[in-house]
């Protein structure tokens, strides 16, 4: 059973088409980074797997169940991309990772043992411990990062969708994010990561898709990132087939519909 | 002191406590959002409302509460739909609500002078009727507020966070524009329609500058707003034998002393955390290393450790203290300089 499915996936964006028909299947337990340059659709693609983009044509279903009826959303841990955890008023880490237990919490009842416990140990683990009472706006901008991916922790999720966790980031805190996923990775969560480049995190990836033009250009062993494929680019690229994988070299004659679009 | 006691103080006193405490409450999910004006455009278009209820004889705090809803409704469809013209659509609509209150008003016979009761607020001439509409309007605005909060928090701190743990953002978000709506029609006859949004935005400034946490803020800034309510109040009262000072502008004016009082006071606050913000080891420099240390000068007979007084700073590997001004570490027999 696949964890996240999207089929033929189609996005326009303010009349430009953004995602072209990517066909993706996650399986439980696979880490897979998202590489690509800017403005190659691997943002929108995971938005559109998060149902924050509408798509146009295509499907997109999470643990077997098209997004539009999907509601079992503490199975999903999500850190957007964002320059920043803080807002107009004042906020403490604590309270910050606190919201991410929202989705397991029933309306109106305060929050029992178990959410604390949980928002704690999420905290701990991004080790921000220390700073648990300050304000977020005093953290520098990978520790607020890093009280983003606690906050997705906080859920207990089987499936991280992180978006750019690590753009703009300092070395430790870039390590300490690396941990903290080491330490999913053992637990046997599914990781799907979208990045620029991987740093620490690249030993935990077990997978890459790389983006171009809105549509999947390479799928397969981790590479290191998207700059070591555009060097291959426009040419045979053997090297970036898995060896032994399945794959089929297509076969295409004049007369051929078939888009091809991988 | 014998004014307070009067039937009209205490009706007075009721309504501006209750204010007091639902203003800031909304207001703060406002800031949080950075929509702080936002309870200025209601109040704008209030004023529309209440020139209708003018106009056709009915009651005007109906009309505003329904003109006001309609209007931050409105607003809210706006900021989703409009993006980055969103403000430019909201100031059209302010002045659209203001043009169209002084207009109706007009046609409907009415001088400026009623119109002001509902501008600047009266709340000396309130009546028990609206002293318990006030009441319960403000208790559902307290109670939402403080019930839902954790969505309410989730929702103005990310929004596509709140979508992906599975909130409807938009019933949230129109939730606090309604609840805005209310507040102001329930402000209107204590604070006045132009003075409605400082009630809701002023306090939540003040906490802000003392505080570390949402829930702090929250509660620093009802306690507050309560405070500059009754207190305005009661200065008004106190001295209304002698000049005639406006309740609502007596009550706006006070909360804005105690942002002037806590802003220094935040500055300090911030100011001290800077300093005791960690700094990253300086990598090629071992501490070990005697000919790449500056020895502290001084004779230092002060022991450094846990609670000493002097700000520690942890500095890579170990903890420098802050003391006359620099910032030094224990090194075998003496301090070194950082």
């Amino acid at each position: 059973m696949p964890v996240i499915e999207v089929r033929d996936g189609t996005v326009v964006l303010g009349g430009r088409p953004v995602l072209r028909g990517v066909d993706l299947r996650v399986e439980p337990g696979e880490v897979v980074a998202v590489l690509g340059a800017n403005g190659s659709g691997k943002s929108t693609l995971v938005r559109t797997m998060m149902g924050l983009v509408p798509t146009v044509r295509g499907e997109v279903s999470l643990f077997d169940t098209p997004l539009d009826r999907f509601r079992d959303w503490q199975r999903i841990g999500f850190v957007p991309q964002r320059a920043t955890a803080a807002a107009g008023v004042p906020a403490s880490v604590r309270e910050v990772v606190a919201s991410g237990r929202l989705s397991r919490r029933p309306l109106l009842r305060p929050m029992r043992m178990a959410d604390r416990a949980a928002v704690e140990e999420a905290i701990a683990a991004v080790g921000l411990a220390d700073r648990a009472k300050d304000g977020v706006s005093t953290l520098s901008g990978g520790q607020q990062q890093r009280v983003l991916i606690a906050r997705a922790l906080a859920g207990e999720p089987e499936l991280f969708v992180l978006d750019e966790p690590t753009a703009g980031v300092d070395q430790p805190s870039q390590q300490a994010f690396a941990d903290a996923l080491q330490v999913l990775v053992a637990r046997g969560a599914t990781i799907v990561l979208v990045a620029h480049e991987l740093g620490p995190m690249a030993p935990l990836i077990g997978r890459t898709v790389v983006m171009r033009d809105g549509r999947v250009a390479y799928d397969g062993r981790p590479i290191v990132d998207a700059h070591e494929l555009e060097h291959h680019h426009g040419h045979h690229h053997p090297d970036l087939q898995q060896p032994g994988s399945d794959y089929v070299p297509a076969v295409a004659s004049p007369m051929d519909q078939e888009p091809e679009d991988r | 002191m014998e004014v307070l006691t009067y039937p009209f103080m205490i009706r007075a006193l009721l309504a501006a406590v209750f204010t007091g405490l639902a203003a800031p409450a909304v207001g703060t999910y406002l800031v949080q959002r950075r929509l702080a004006l936002m309870g200025d455009g209601i109040g704008h278009i209030a004023v529309t409302g209440v020139a209708l209820g003018l106009l056709t004889g009915t009651s005007p705090t109906l009309t505003a509460v329904i003109v006001a809803i309609l209007g931050s409704v409105l607003i809210e469809v706006i900021r989703e739909k409009g993006r980055t013209s969103g403000d430019v659509a909201l100031a059209l609509l302010f002045y659209g609500g203001i043009a169209g209150g002084v207009l109706l008003t007009g046609l409907a016979d009415q001088s400026a002078a009623t119109l002001n009761a509902y501008l600047f607020g009266s709340i000396t001439s309130i009546s028990w009727a609206d002293v318990w509409v006030t009441v319960a309007l403000a208790t559902v605005v307290i109670a939402v507020s403080a019930g839902l909060s954790p969505q309410l928090f989730a929702v103005a701190q990310d929004q596509e966070f709140a979508r992906v743990a599975g909130l409807n953002v938009r019933f949230y978000n129109v939730l606090v524009a309604v609840m805005a709506a209310v507040t102001v029609t329930v402000a209107m006859r204590t604070v006045g329609l132009l003075l409605v949004s400082a009630l809701m935005v002023v306090p939540v400034a003040t906490a802000q500058q003392v505080s570390r946490g949402f829930r702090a803020t929250l509660l620093l800034a009802m306690g507050l707003g309560t405070l500059a309510s009754v207190g305005g109040l009661t200065v008004s009262g106190l001295v209304s034998a002698d000049v005639n000072v406006a309740p609502g502008a007596a009550i706006v004016l006070l909360a804005l002393a105690g942002f002037v009082v806590a802003w220094p006071i935040g500055m300090l606050l911030r100011r001290r955390q800077r300093l005791a913000e960690p700094f990253a080891a300086d990598p090629g420099v071992g501490l070990a290393d005697d000919t790449d240390h500056t020895v502290v000068p001084e004779n230092h007979q002060h022991e450094h450790g846990d609670d000493c007084g002097h700000p520690a700073v942890p500095h890579g590997d170990h903890v420098d203290y802050i003391h006359d001004g620099h910032r030094h570490a224990p090194h075998g027999s003496h301090y070194d300089e950082h």
